[in-house]
């Protein structure tokens, strides 16, 4: 085991987030719709090393920005994405920019566990492989078992590898799919409600999962359950009718928020 | 409050709570009244009214202690609400205290009652008392109204209380000199000086509180103090 004890990694883990760079920057980034303006101009930084909860109620354009970070909205027909967003120094938005592997750098998990019908270990790989990230099999059974270590889920599937994916529970499914986002070592990882299909104790796990993983990667998730971005994030961003309504520490945000706002919705208020 | 929970039962706990501490609030208040009016006026039966009150206070607390519990374990509140259940169990701590001290001070009224309390002590105590009391009924208005200005306000005037019962301290000490016979009323009187001096301090614990609750903030600053009497009696060169 590690020397070092628990409050203290935290502890360094928050020194190394208060120092932190700003992973991506969004600036002045609406989105459209067709007619249909969807975000207005929001500016939100990513920090890294960070989970960042993004809530609102439904409709607020939460789940549109996230979507923007790794250009999901480019799959939508009719959708504009206007502003500027940066991942590092990069701008993803460029039109040099290959969409693909911007992708690999800033995976997704979604809503539902999604896993590909396909044995465990080749959800795993297929990332790697496409993305030619490994040289032989040794080579690739190695990032399967470290994705597998990473997201939680090794010890419960090494002996089924060669089994289907689909047959795991639906919170195995979930952390089979954060694993699967880990083989290609991306910088962020962005989550859509990846709980929401889950029970407590699955959602505790995949919550545990979200909270290590936070020392190598940068996080931001979308989620409906207040508790959840309280209990997971450090910081908070709340979204109003497309817009960013105030964004703020986590600790902050769910003992004394500034924005009247924000207070009615963290409190189910009638605004 | 201006807006509503979307969860009508949740609004409905959180006015059981305020409803509860505003009952507990007027019940001490009464206790304090009354005991330093029994003192005063050698009256053993007030005194005994204002002991047996005091069990429907612990009772009060220990209610508000369950619901904010069960609040908290169903609502999971957050921001202001969660700041409101958090402080009514401080308050409710504070009162329960207060109803102690008025319970004390009803208790020596029976030490007492053979000699019975000088006039001047007598006026003395009872203007103690009485800043005491309107300290504890303005906070409790306050606590009515949640308002931060009004609750930072009476926090400074604690400060009066001090000097009152500085000032009450020393008078009791010149009795004892003057007469050893007095030693035994003035150091019962002294307990009770005591007393409603921390029902003074109590009262700024909840204008803190309610200052918390409304703000989120602590309020600043160290809270004024002019009480010198622990210091008094000492000998100087």
């Amino acid at each position: 085991m590690n020397m070092m004890s628990e409050s203290a990694v935290e502890k360094a883990l928050d020194q190394k987030m208060s120092d932190a760079s700003h992973k991506m920057i969004g600036k002045d980034v609406s989105v459209y719709y067709g007619e249909k303006r969807a975000l207005f101009d929001v500016n939100l930084n990513v920090r890294e090393n960070t989970v960042t909860a993004l809530i609102g109620p439904s409709g607020c354009g939460k789940s549109t920005f996230l979507r923007c970070l790794n250009r999901m909205n480019d799959t939508i027909e009719n959708c504009r994405v206007t502003g500027k967003i940066t991942l590092d120094t990069d701008d993803i938005y460029d039109n040099n920019i290959d969409v693909v592997e911007l992708r690999a750098r800033v995976g997704m998990v979604f809503q539902k566990p999604n896993p590909f019908p396909k044995t465990i270990y080749e959800n795993i790989s297929y990332g790697p492989r496409i993305h030619g990230l490994s040289k032989n099999k040794a080579d690739m059974d190695q990032i399967v078992e470290a994705s597998l270590q990473r997201a939680g889920l090794w010890g419960e599937v090494k002996d089924r590898l060669h089994e289907s994916g689909t047959g795991l529970s639906g919170g195995q499914q979930q952390r089979l799919c954060i694993a699967r986002a880990i083989a290609v070592s991306p910088e962020v990882i962005l989550m859509d409600e990846p709980c929401s299909a889950l029970d407590p104790i699955a959602t505790a796990k995949v919550e545990e999962l979200i909270h290590e993983l936070r020392a190598n990667y940068t996080i931001v998730i979308v989620t409906h359950s207040m508790q959840q971005a309280a209990r997971v994030s450090q910081r908070t961003a709340m979204f109003h009718l497309g817009q960013l309504v105030e964004e703020n520490d986590t600790d902050k945000m769910f003992t004394n928020p500034d924005d009247q706002r924000t207070q009615d919705y963290i409190m189910g208020r009638f605004g | 409050m201006a807006s509503t929970h979307i969860l009508s039962a949740y609004d409905d706990e959180l006015k059981y709570l305020s409803r509860r501490i505003s009952e507990m609030g007027g019940l001490a208040e009464q206790m304090c009244s009354d005991a330093v009016r029994a003192l005063v006026n050698s009256d053993a039966a007030l005194a005994q009214k204002v002991i047996s009150d005091d069990v429907i206070l612990d009772h009060a607390e220990r209610e508000i202690g369950d619901k904010a519990i069960i609040t908290i374990a169903r609502r999971q509140p957050v921001a202001a609400d969660l700041r409101e259940i958090v402080g009514s169990l401080r308050i409710a701590s504070d009162l329960e205290r207060v109803g102690d001290l008025g319970k004390n001070t009803a208790k020596r009224v029976i030490a007492v009652q053979g000699t019975g309390v000088p006039r001047k002590l007598a006026r003395g105590l009872e203007h103690l008392s009485d800043l005491a009391l309107v300290q504890l009924k303005d906070v409790l208005d306050v606590y009515a109204t949640r308002s931060a200005e009004k609750a930072e306000a009476i926090r400074s005037r604690d400060e009066e209380i001090d000097a009152m019962y500085t000032s009450l301290f020393r008078e009791l000490l010149t009795y004892m000199m003057e007469d050893p016979r007095n030693i035994t009323t003035c150091t019962h009187l002294l307990f009770c000086a005591k007393n409603i001096e921390r029902i003074g301090d109590h009262a700024t614990n909840i204008a803190e509180t309610i200052y918390y609750m409304t703000t989120g903030a602590q309020p600043e600053g160290d809270r004024p103090k002019d009480d010198s009497s622990n210091t008094l009696g000492a000998i100087t060169e």
